[in-house]
């Protein structure tokens, strides 16, 4: 048998386009990353059963060396299985999520076409450095997840992620008189960093939970189908 | 035709998504075969004239023209490993995605719509190397490089070995790579003419059971 030449070229499939194959709109990716412990599994998670019932939703994690985050979120029952994928990262998430972004692309359009049309996509980094970003290629907004935690001065060091992530999430504010973090102070030094880029105080274990970022997501959403 | 197009199509950071495999590296350290730089030289020596000949005659071949259904039809018969079949394929797609940005050309459209998940990645890999203007050697020397570049960069990740002795491995066995895209090229012009049964068939079973041990593990740093 020989491959069949006379179909017109196809369009090669490219990260950045709007468009499904079949010419449909394809799903609002949304990116998480930040460093280990920060949160982003439980924001996802948080979010999944925030938005499940407003949207068709999938999410994709990259885990550095175990299918943990995947697994959690399958524990946790946020989402049915087949709406959860898993990319393996060769111990290095920001190449996944950056440099060689094909893994992430495929998983992507394979839940599109497995359990689409959908709405929205989260993509979960591994826990990375402060200079791990998405490339624009495979998310059309990205959130970076920092926690009071980590240092109070994360903000103020700044890099490529505090700096240009669509939206700055400081997690876990519950913990900051435990251990000593000034949240004005993280407020000032993020507001010095991103200007007018919007940043969001939040504890998931407050009444609050998710409610602003997934508000952000819903916006994202509205100009995305817009 | 433009031969820079081969450092393009062989660099490592090709966005093709071979950083998340280990070539089989990572089996071998966890069975205690890869130590240090010494037997890594071994463990690539002997991928090179296993996996590495297959694959570089499997592109070599492709490159050349024969019908890569034929080819991939000949990758599974020569893959024992179903963990090996499907990483080759999930690394074939993802080739094919990156190269039909790099070079848009019709045989690889045509590969894409033949195989919507994946064929084998040597063959993609010889598939665009036509489509990108270079020869059947060049594929062959692609396909033979990575089988052992993939591994000497996943062990100085997975010992913290030196990167200095892993280059030093993979500039030692440059020799041989000349040797295995030599015999390469020759079998995948025997196979132009005599078909797929003409390509080397050498079989490396310790490759294969450790795809198929390292496919169980809950943890692990490469996904091959």
């Amino acid at each position: 048998m020989h491959l069949d030449h006379s179909h017109p070229h196809a369009p090669a499939e490219a990260g950045a386009d709007a468009r499904r194959p079949d010419g449909r709109r394809r799903a609002l990716r949304i990116g998480l990353g930040g460093p280990v412990g920060s949160g982003k599994t439980a924001t996802v998670a948080a979010l999944c059963r925030e938005l499940r019932d407003e949207f068709a939703l999938a999410v994709v994690t990259n885990d550095i060396y175990t299918r943990e985050d995947a697994e959690f979120l399958l524990r946790e029952a946020v989402l049915p299985p087949e709406r959860i994928a898993a990319v393996e990262t060769g111990a290095c998430p920001h190449t996944a999520i950056r440099d060689d972004i094909s893994a992430n692309l495929e998983a992507v359009e394979d839940l599109e076409d497995a359990v689409g049309p959908l709405d929205l996509v989260l993509v979960e980094s591994g826990g990375d450095n402060l200079t791990a970003t998405f490339s624009k290629g495979l998310v059309d907004a990205q959130v970076f997840v920092i926690d009071v935690a980590g240092g109070d001065d994360i903000p103020r060091k700044g890099g490529p992620g505090v700096t240009t992530a669509d939206l700055l999430v400081v997690n876990k504010t519950d913990l900051a008189p435990h251990v000593g973090s000034d949240l004005a102070r993280m407020a000032a030094d993020a507001k010095a960093q991103r200007a007018e880029l919007p940043v969001v105080f939040q504890s998931l274990r407050a009444d609050s939970g998710v409610r602003d970022v997934a508000a952000w997501v819903r916006d994202r959403l509205a100009a995305w189908t817009a | 035709m433009t031969r820079a197009a081969l450092l393009v199509l062989a660099d490592g950071r090709f966005p093709a998504g071979g950083h998340a495999h280990s070539g089989g590296a990572e089996a071998a350290v966890r069975a205690g075969r890869i130590t240090g730089a010494a037997d890594l030289e071994d463990f690539c020596r002997g991928r090179l004239h296993t996996t590495g000949l297959v694959a570089a005659a499997l592109a070599a071949a492709a490159a050349l023209g024969v019908d890569p259904v034929a080819l991939d039809e000949a990758a599974d018969a020569r893959t024992p490993s179903p963990a090996l079949r499907g990483t080759a394929r999930k690394l074939g797609r993802q080739l094919l995605r990156a190269a039909r940005a790099a070079w848009p050309d019709a045989g690889l459209d045509a590969l894409a719509r033949t195989f919507p998940r994946g064929a084998h990645q040597p063959v993609v890999l010889g598939v665009t190397a036509r489509a990108a203007g270079l020869d059947p050697r060049d594929a062959a020397y692609c396909a033979a490089y990575e089988s052992v570049s993939g591994p000497a960069t996943a062990v100085v990740r997975l010992l913290s070995l030196d990167p200095f002795d892993a280059t030093g491995v993979l500039a030692r066995t440059a020799d041989e790579v000349d040797l295995v895209a030599d015999r390469a090229v020759r079998a995948a012009r025997a196979a132009l003419t005599g078909g797929v049964d003409a390509l080397p068939a050498a079989s490396a079973p310790l490759l294969e059971i450790g795809a198929e041990v390292h496919t169980a593990l809950p943890t692990r740093l490469f996904a091959s």
